[in-house]
């Protein structure tokens, strides 16, 4: 009894890798070049199945995204896929966006699903380089669920559209049986205006280009982590889940040379630094010791074997600038509350392309690639 | 951070690696067996090789938990998860390792009841929410993990909990160490022993490596630095022409282990007369299973496992990486049709496997880093 799905996954791969009589060097060379060769394949889907991974930022939903979204809708707007697609409408050109929201808990510390649902969509118009205006609500709730609870997400969607200078202005609601959702989830879209005529895209990025993060990492996926409840760990963290637009506004005055941004959502700041690495073909090498990560967070997953790398923030963007506006950059971002702490954390290289490296604490180097799925804590 | 920065400073990483490289005898060649999965991650994540000379090569070798665990394993722990009233549990490194019908995470796509667990106590909780539910721990581990299935077993032996058990898989380090000791492809020169396992069983069962085999231990805590000494300590010892077994992470690990924990052990496991590791073949005396006393919580005897023996698929060389034969790149499918999304072999699954550690942090050769860093 052998399995069936290992000669599948065989199955158009060469049957060894070869030379094997070079030296040892060489040959690990030759491997290496190979797997790229092999990552830079069209990406096919080989579960039967969606799995949870296929919803974690990683790989698989990377693998998802291309081989049957991409795949379907192809067309030249939706390509690039950045956070949000660039529409020109009768000469004006704008921005739309759409994210669902199906945080557990819907309650946590330093917001909920509903300010979370308004500053997402609102982030993903802004790194784009527009200016939010407008944006859609879709509920969909399950039976049962408290009417003090809903009235208490929307007054604090509202409170965060008037925080971001947008509106809410049509929506939807669906109840479903009890048992078929989880509480309440909620859709919000967005459309706003690109006022100038910037185009900003993270394959943009070119050798000697600088990578800059507003904030300390990860606050908001670790906040999660702990409300679930499941680790008995305690830390003073909360989420970081704000709008960015005024912050980008300020950065997009201060650098001419801005070439994208990203929120650093799902998949973290290591995977925007894949996507950058991939989209632009350039090698990104950041420094470990400048990446900011808050003491308590940073606790919280030494203890449980994740990488702050790869845990969301709902409030932080990550910016690729020209090496001249480095400075004004940060100082741009630093002169606005929510970007206190932005620092500079790496360089745009020409080698090797399509990897991410990382300049390790302790003195080493490593790569650092995107995860297949959810971080998985460690055994022992 | 407190407890951890300073066990990773570069400063002094810098200073060891000028008496490691100090150490080294011109011409000679050393082989360095990281028994522990715990420290290939740390090698990698942290990109310590870099601090090494060209003369030492680390190994990596089978103490990584998911890693030898049988493809047959999996699949009986899945015929396990989908009896009807089934609730399985598992540590998360478990859920995406292969077996013959896909892993943990596509059952779980299907309608079996798996959930994560982050200890061995979750799986109670959730047995006595759930009493009109079996509820089914997927232990595995080396003697690291066996205490905490062992007190599991015991309070759920005291609470009178009928419906927890629990599908026993812990193996026990010594067997393996010796397997590789015995096996004629492969000449080491000293080992970095497991830190966590030692804590339990203590340093005294690596002596006879020393005394003999003549090759060198020295127990090896989890930090960069803890690595990198531990690494200084084997040099010293095979540059003085000594093999002895040294205790690098006395912080945590007593030399006599922990009594508690090893009598728990006792209490509630005995050793199988034979097990199958992944890779390695039937070991004998190399596993645990639940004592007789305990068998109302004994997955294996509640249930009728399958105990399908699945062999390894032909293109999987965990075997010889687990053995430390081949370095994960010189498997012929690594990279390409095992990687971390479609993993044919444990290996590549674990962030502990050596094919995962390769592959996520260690997939650059020096050389275009140190370009790349500089341009």
């Amino acid at each position: 009894m052998t399995a069936g799905w290992v000669e599948e996954a065989l199955r158009g791969q060469p049957d060894e890798h070869s030379a094997a009589d070079a030296p040892g060097r060489v040959r690990e060379e030759l491997v290496l070049e190979r797997i790229d060769r092999v990552r830079r394949a069209r990406p096919r889907i080989r579960e039967e199945r969606i799995t949870m991974s296929h919803g974690a930022g990683g790989k698989a939903t990377h693998t998802l995204i291309q081989a049957i979204f991409l795949d379907a809708f192809r067309n030249p707007l939706l390509e690039p896929l950045e956070d949000a697609a660039e529409l020109l409408a009768d000469g004006a050109r704008i921005a739309m966006t759409t994210d669902s929201y199906v945080v557990s808990p819907l309650f946590f510390p330093g917001g909920d699903i509903g300010d979370l649902a308004v500053n997402g969509t609102v982030n993903d118009l802004a790194v784009t380089g527009a200016a939010p205006l407008y944006l859609s609500a879709s509920f969909i709730l399950e039976e049962g669920f408290p009417v003090a609870d809903l009235t208490r997400i929307v007054a604090s969607m509202q409170a965060a559209a008037e925080r971001a200078g947008v509106q809410v202005v049509t929506g939807d609601t669906k109840v479903v049986e009890k048992g078929k959702a989880d509480g309440c989830y909620i859709t919000t879209a967005g459309v706003g205006v690109l006022r100038d005529d910037r185009r900003l895209g993270v394959a943009a990025a070119r050798p000697g280009d600088v990578v800059l993060v507003s904030g300390p990492i990860g606050d908001h996926g670790v906040t999660i982590m702990l409300a679930r409840g499941g680790l008995d760990l305690e830390a003073d963290v909360q989420s970081d889940t704000a709008p960015l637009n005024g912050l980008v506004a300020d950065l997009l005055a201060a650098a001419p040379g801005l070439r994208a941004m990203r929120d650093a959502t799902r998949g973290g700041v290591a995977t925007i630094l894949n996507e950058i690495a991939a989209a632009a073909g350039v090698g990104v090498v950041v420094s470990e010791d400048d990446i900011p990560v808050r003491p308590e967070v940073r606790g919280a997953c030494e203890l449980l074997g994740i990488d702050p790398m790869y845990v969301a923030s709902e409030g932080r963007l990550v910016a690729v600038v020209s090496p001249a506006d480095a400075d004004g950059a940060v100082s741009a971002l630093r002169a606005h509350p929510l970007g206190a702490d932005a620092a500079v954390i790496g360089v745009i290289t020409a080698e090797p392309p399509g990897i991410v490296s990382l300049r390790t604490a302790f003195g080493g180097t490593r790569i650092v690639d995107l995860l297949v799925g959810d971080p998985l804590p460690r055994i022992c | 951070m407190k407890f951890v920065d300073e066990f990773r400073d570069a400063d002094t990483a810098r200073a060891l690696a000028a008496k490691i490289a100090a150490l080294c005898e011109p011409g000679r060649q050393y082989k360095l067996m990281e028994v522990c999965g715990g420290h290939t991650h740390t090698i990698y994540k942290h990109g310590l090789e870099d601090y090494l000379p060209e003369q030492i090569t680390l190994v990596h070798g089978p103490g990584c938990p998911v890693c030898v665990i049988p493809m047959g394993r999996v699949d009986d722990a899945m015929a396990l998860a989908s009896q009807p009233d089934v609730i399985m549990t598992s540590f998360g490194d478990m859920m995406r390792v292969p077996g013959s019908n896909g892993s943990f995470f596509d059952a779980k796509a299907r309608g079996t009841d798996i959930r994560m667990v982050y200890s061995p106590l979750d799986s109670l909780k959730i047995a006595r929410q759930n009493p009109d539910k079996r509820v089914v721990f997927m232990a595995i581990g080396f003697e690291t993990t066996a205490p905490s299935t062992a007190m599991t077993v015991l309070r759920a032996a005291a609470e009178g909990l009928a419906n927890f058990s629990v599908f026993c898989n812990h193996v026990t380090i010594i067997p393996a160490i010796k397997a590789i000791l015995d096996s004629p492809d492969l000449r080491l020169d000293g080992f970095l022993g497991p830190g966590h396992v030692s804590t339990v069983i203590g340093c005294r069962p690596y002596e006879f490596i020393a005394r003999d085999y003549g090759k060198p231990v020295v127990v090896a805590g989890f930090e960069p630095l803890d690595i990198l000494q531990s690494i200084y300590l084997l040099m010293r010892q095979l540059a003085e022409g000594r093999a002895a077994v040294e205790n690098q992470y006395s912080r945590v690990v007593p030399w006599e282990g922990n009594g508690v924990a090893l009598r728990a052990i006792g209490q509630t496991m005995e050793l199988r007369p034979y097990f199958e590791w992944r890779g390695l073949g039937f070991i004998s005396h190399s596993a645990l299973k639940v004592r007789d006393e305990y068998a109302p919580f004994d997955a294996e005897r509640l249930f009728a496992v399958p105990g399908v023996r699945v062999a390894d698929p032909k293109a999987c060389q965990c075997g010889e990486v687990l053995k430390g034969v081949l370095k994960p790149w010189e498997c012929k499918v690594f990279g390409t049709a095992c990687t971390p999304e479609t993993p044919i072999g444990t290996c590549m699954v674990s962030p502990e496997g050596a094919c995962a550690a390769y592959y996520n942090y260690g997939r650059l050769t020096r050389q275009r880093v140190k370009e790349a860093s500089r341009s």
